[in-house]
């Protein structure tokens, strides 16, 4: 007889097994899927988790990357590394190309955000390679809009979401049958929180970019928050450079992500600070102060 | 209110040990649900500095005198403008002991689909009954879904009892009124505690206001109750997912059938039958990146190779020699509807069971249930948004299946609308 205790999976295998059923389920059910890879932490889970999902096979869609321009090198080189690794397709579409082409329109100010931006990029490169799911390492954890998110998320043909019109999703049943045009956007982790994020990393020793550790860096203070100097940010009046001894919780653009003083060099440092934390990661994200529904309104537009 | 600091550094191997409880969350509006999740959040330091920061914010936009915890839980714009929650939002929690996921559901009338749809996966389920209004229309219904959805623990929290004075006599007469109701529904395991949300009380410490309450708080109950024998353990299912063939030169003949074991214990060895096939075989292997295990608990997700070249795809269902699910094309089941589109006699639909898709059409309305009373209704068949009916339908090709209430994942199914793609049904096969 095996012991009852052996019975229940731990609640990480759970998480595991779920975010491997719902990408296998999608490989299943859908034509064109892709994985936005963001090069932060939570995609480079999902990364982990479709490689197990398929093992011996490769992963059987590509990855694609939004390229703001506006990237930690750190990012692009970890990026670069990991599709080698793991032998996966890489697509990069730019946001950049989005501006030339008059699609998108930069913004004005002291440090201009593409952030809304990738949102057009996005449903280009949709329409572009006709996918039909998009996987995304969003966390309902994260923030209030994301808490009522599906695994399974509808998108109509202009990509938009429709919070009060979602399909319910009972049991494990998810149902990805759509109108030609219609895509999803699909979210293994949803159920995982930051800590669970950061637990699997350690458990499953995950190599991540070196920004996530403690490095020197020159910041520049604003809106309570340090932010990396970069040829992206105009210093303004009063403003100053400063070096600091800092790490990034999250990885998104240099222009919004800011950075915490911290001397967190491991793994099991950065689990302590992250449970010790008194600021939700996404505190640190200029894109999601703008408004108390700032993250609402950029969903329902087709943000990620 | 002042933020606490979460000073306990955490303990990796214990965290990577915990297990994890669903549990979804009833009660009418204004019974404090909201308030109750804000405060389970708030008590067990899952509550940041920006969040609180934020609240108490709103709190003071408001004309509140105190931080609303209700506020935590208010996911969209529409419904902190309205001040009501319109669809199921799911939190996080976790303590030393477990991990917990909420599903926090609505109490409008309205809303009953949204209640199936968090009551699907979960462990347990709290009813919140206000001290001053007793068991009312809606716990009933609340009650009912969670026997119908098969959740085996029930918390019922008599809550606002600072509003009673914690009175002894209240939460008897409460919890009397409710062992009355509930004797009708099949629930094995009824808890109830006084409890005041908003200020605490038997929440996360047993309070010295309710002397004469012996229980547990609400927290240590939701630590410690059993759920590992909640799963079956007995009937060993395997939906294929999907088939993997690397045809690398590694892997040239590899060919392994993705799933979950939705129920059972599966080892190598083993002697299995694929559905609907009926072709024997054994397991060969079980794989699970790169390694291979020696058994497989549910709900892991794994890989089998099996000893014979047979032909297994999506849809099909790997079980034992000795242990086979009904195979059939006529399936009588209750059904929630979902849908402000009512249900069509005799119509066709799509369906998804397990892994397999298939058409059926509805052959039979045998009742509709008075939710309210838990009566059959048989003069009106007409099943609208958030009815719940006895039906029988007719598939295109076999399921192979379980009674829900002996397996949830091989019991369980849903309906959608062929022309709008739209899930307008949840199906528990009887």
């Amino acid at each position: 007889m095996v012991s009852e205790s052996k019975h229940n999976l731990t609640h990480l295998d759970q998480l595991e097994s779920e975010a491997i059923f719902i990408m296998r389920e999608v490989a299943a059910q859908f034509e064109k899927p892709v994985l936005l890879f963001s090069g932060g932490k939570d995609s480079i889970c999902l990364v982990k988790l479709a490689q197990k999902a398929f093992w011996p096979a490769k992963i059987p869609f590509p990855l694609m990357h939004i390229d703001t321009g506006h990237n930690f090198p750190e990012a692009i080189e970890y990026r670069d590394w990991l599709v080698k690794e793991v032998g996966a397709n890489l697509i990069v579409r730019y946001v950049q190309d989005s501006i030339d082409k008059g699609t998108a329109t930069e913004e004005k100010g002291p440090n201009p955000s593409r952030n809304t931006l990738q949102t057009v990029t996005l449903l280009e490169s949709i329409e572009e390679f006709k996918f039909d799911a998009c996987f995304g390492g969003a966390r309902r954890d994260e923030e209030k809009a994301r808490a009522k998110e599906r695994f399974f998320s509808h998108r109509d043909e202009f990509g938009q979401w429709d919070p009060k019109n979602q399909r319910p999703e009972l049991w494990n049943l998810f149902n990805g049958k759509k109108q030609k045009g219609e895509n999803f956007r699909v979210f293994p982790i949803s159920n995982w929180t930051e800590m669970d994020v950061w637990q699997y990393i350690y458990k499953e020793n995950i190599p991540l970019p070196t920004i996530y550790f403690t490095h020197r860096r020159d910041v520049v203070f604003r809106d309570n928050m340090w932010l990396a100097n970069s040829p992206h940010i105009t210093l303004m009046k009063g403003e100053e450079i400063q070096n600091k001894i800092v790490r990034f919780r999250t990885v998104g653009d240099m222009t919004c992500t800011g950075a915490v003083e911290s001397t967190a060099s491991t793994l099991e440092d950065i689990i302590q600070e992250v449970a010790s934390a008194r600021v939700t990661e996404r505190g640190s994200r200029a894109d999601d102060r703008r408004s108390e529904a700032a993250m609402e309104d950029r969903k329902k537009q087709g943000y990620f | 209110m002042e933020i606490q600091e979460k000073e306990q550094p955490i303990d990796n191997a214990a965290y990577l040990n915990m297990d994890l409880l669903r549990f979804t969350t009833a009660g009418s509006v204004d019974d404090g649900k909201s308030t109750l999740i804000g405060r389970l959040l708030y008590d067990t330091k899952s509550i940041f500095e920006d969040q609180m920061e934020a609240i108490e914010e709103a709190s003071t936009k408001k004309g509140k005198g105190y931080v609303d915890l209700s506020l935590l839980t208010d996911g969209l714009r529409a419904e902190r403008e309205q001040g009501i929650t319109i669809d199921v939002a799911y939190r996080y929690f976790a303590t030393p002991k477990r991990k917990f996921i909420i599903a926090d559901t609505p109490g409008h009338i309205q809303y009953t689909r949204n209640m199936v749809t968090g009551a699907s996966t979960a462990n347990l389920a709290i009813i919140l009954v206000d001290a001053r209004h007793g068991v009312i229309e809606q716990t009933c219904r609340h009650s009912f879904i969670a026997s119908l959805l098969q959740i085996k623990h029930l918390v019922v929290c008599v809550n606002k009892m600072d509003l009673v004075s914690f009175s002894e006599e209240v939460f008897q007469k409460i919890k009397t009124d409710f062992e009355n109701f509930s004797a009708t529904l099949n629930i094995p395991d009824i808890q109830y505690i006084p409890i005041s949300a908003l200020l605490g009380d038997n929440v996360v410490e047993h309070s010295a206001n309710t002397p004469w309450y012996k229980g547990a708080s609400l927290l240590y109950t939701l630590e410690n109750v059993h759920i590992a024998n909640d799963r079956n353990h007995e009937d060993a299912r395997f939906p294929v997912q999907y088939v993997i063939r690397p045809q690398t030169e590694d892997f040239h003949d590899y060919r392994g059938y993705a799933g979950t074991v939705e129920s059972g214990i599966f080892k190598p060895g083993d002697d299995i039958v694929a559905l609907p096939s009926g072709f024997k075989s054994k397991i060969k292997t079980i794989d699970f990146n790169g390694k291979h295990l020696d058994i497989v608990h549910p709900p892991k997700s794994v890989t089998f190779t099996i000893e014979d070249n047979i032909d297994i795809s999506r849809g099909d269902m790997i079980v034992k020699e000795n242990n086979q699910p009904q195979v059939s094309q006529d399936v009588e089941l209750m059904v929630c509807w979902l849908s402000d589109k009512k249900l069509t006699l005799n119509g066709k639909y799509a369906i998804k069971h397990t892994t397999r898709e298939a058409r059926c059409v509805i052959k039979e309305i045998k009742y509709k249930v008075n939710i309210n009373t838990l009566e059959e209704i048989k003069d009106n068949f007409e099943i609208g948004l958030n009815d719940i009916a006895r039906i029988v339908i007719r598939t295109t090709t076999p399921l192979f299946f379980d009674s829900y209430s002996k397996n949830r994942a091989t019991g369980s199914l849903i309906i959608v609308d062929e022309g709008t793609n739209v899930t307008v049904g949840a199906g528990m096969i009887i």
